[in-house]
C-alpha cells in the first residue's frame, strides 16, 4: 500500500505548488514601498512649467498617482477608465509622466482627455525609479498622511478599482 | 592610375576600421565602469526578468546605470547602492536573495531535502540488510537439501 501512497503523495505536492506557481504573475513583483511614506519630490507641473508639486500638497487627502506616458500603450488602455473615475470625482489624480516628451503628453491628453487634477513632469525617470516604476502604467494609492497603501502595477482596471482600491479608499477617506 | 586607386582603397579600408571600433564606455573613468559591470551583474533588470542590470538594454536599466554611475562617482559604496535598489524594488533586484525568514526555505530548502534522501535511504539500506540475514537453516533441512540437490545432478550426469 505504502509502495503507491508515497509517490501518489509525492506527485499530488507537486501538482498543488505548480497549480498555485503557474497562477502566479510573475510581472506582478509586491513592491516594499506600500505602507510607507511615498517618496519626497518636487516636479514641474506639465501645463504650467512654472509652477512646481510635491507630495506635500495633497497632505490630508486620499489620492491617486498615476505613471503615464504617451508612448506607453498599456495607458491608452487604461485611459477610458481613469476619465470614468475623473467624472465620479471619488478621488483626485495625479499624473506622473514619466520620461516623456511634455509636447507629446499635451498633445495626448487633448486628443483623448485628461483625467488628471494635474500632471508632473519626470522627463528623467528619477522619481520613477524612486517609486520603484518598473512597467508603465503603475497606479498608487497614497492616504492623508501621504503614505503609499496600494500599488497596481500595468493598467488600472475596473475590477481592481471594484475589489481592492475603491475598499481601501473608503475606508482611509472614513 | 594604380597608386591613387590603392591610396583610396586603403582610406576606404581605414574608414571602416574606424566604424566598426566599440563605442567608448560611458563614463571616463575605466575603474568606475568596471566596478558598474561588476555590480550590476549582480542585479536584475525588472522589465527583463531574466536578465541582469549589466546584460538588459531595456529603457529602465539604462536609467538604473546611470543612477549607479551617478551614486558610484558621488562615493556611495556597493552596499549603500544595493539598498537604495532594493528600498525602491524589493529584494527582487538581488540575484542573490538575502537570508531571511521568508526566504528561509529557498536556501534551507536543498538541504532539507538532501537530508531527507540519506534518511530514506539508510532506512533501505536497512531493509535489505534484514532480508539477505534470512535465518540459518537447521541440521534437518541442510540435510534436506543436500540429498535434493545431489540427487538433482545424479539424475543430470549421465
Amino acid at each position: 500500500m505504502t509502495r503507491f501512497a508515497i509517490p501518489l503523495a509525492v506527485f499530488a505536492v507537486l501538482v498543488g505548488f505548480l497549480f498555485v506557481g503557474l497562477r502566479l504573475n510573475p510581472r506582478e513583483v509586491p513592491s516594499p514601498l506600500v505602507d510607507k511614506p511615498a517618496p519626497a519630490f518636487q516636479l514641474t507641473q506639465l501645463h504650467a512649467p512654472e509652477q512646481r508639486f510635491g507630495v506635500a500638497d495633497m497632505k490630508g487627502k486620499v489620492w491617486l498617482l498615476n505613471v503615464w506616458a504617451s508612448w506607453c500603450v498599456s495607458c491608452r488602455e487604461e485611459h477610458p477608465f481613469l476619465m470614468e473615475l475623473a467624472k465620479q470625482g471619488s478621488v483626485p489624480i495625479v499624473g506622473l509622466n514619466y520620461k516623456d516628451k511634455p509636447q507629446d503628453a499635451m498633445q495626448w491628453l487633448t486628443r483623448f482627455g485628461n483625467p488628471y487634477q494635474l500632471s508632473v513632469v519626470d522627463a528623467e525617470g528619477r522619481t520613477g525609479i524612486d517609486f520603484g516604476v518598473y512597467g508603465v502604467p503603475e497606479t498608487f494609492l497614497i492616504d492623508r498622511d501621504g503614505v503609499i497603501r496600494f500599488k497596481q502595477i500595468g493598467p488600472l482596471t475596473r475590477e481592481a478599482w471594484q475589489q481592492t482600491v475603491l475598499p481601501l479608499v473608503k475606508k482611509l477617506s472614513a | 592610375m594604380i597608386r591613387t586607386a590603392l591610396l583610396s582603397l586603403l582610406i576606404a579600408l581605414a574608414g571602416a576600421g574606424a566604424l566598426a571600433r566599440e563605442a567608448p564606455p560611458a563614463a571616463d573613468d575605466p575603474a568606475l565602469e568596471a566596478r558598474l559591470q561588476k555590480l550590476s551583474t549582480e542585479l536584475r533588470c525588472l522589465v527583463c526578468q531574466n536578465e541582469t542590470l549589466a546584460d538588459s538594454r531595456a529603457d529602465l536599466a539604462n536609467d538604473l546605470r546611470r543612477e549607479i554611475r551617478d551614486m558610484m562617482k558621488a562615493g556611495k559604496s556597493d552596499r549603500e547602492i544595493t539598498e537604495f535598489l532594493v528600498a525602491r524594488y524589493g529584494d527582487f533586484v538581488l540575484y542573490r536573495p538575502p537570508v531571511k525568514s521568508a526566504t528561509l526555505p529557498l536556501w534551507g530548502g536543498p538541504f532539507a531535502l538532501l537530508a531527507l534522501g540519506v534518511v530514506v535511504w539508510f532506512v533501505l539500506l536497512k531493509r535489505r540488510a534484514r532480508r539477505v540475514a534470512e535465518p540459518a537453516l537447521t541440521a534437518e533441512e541442510q540435510r534436506l537439501a543436500s540429498d535434493l540437490l545431489d540427487s538433482d545432478t545424479a539424475r543430470k550426469t549421465p
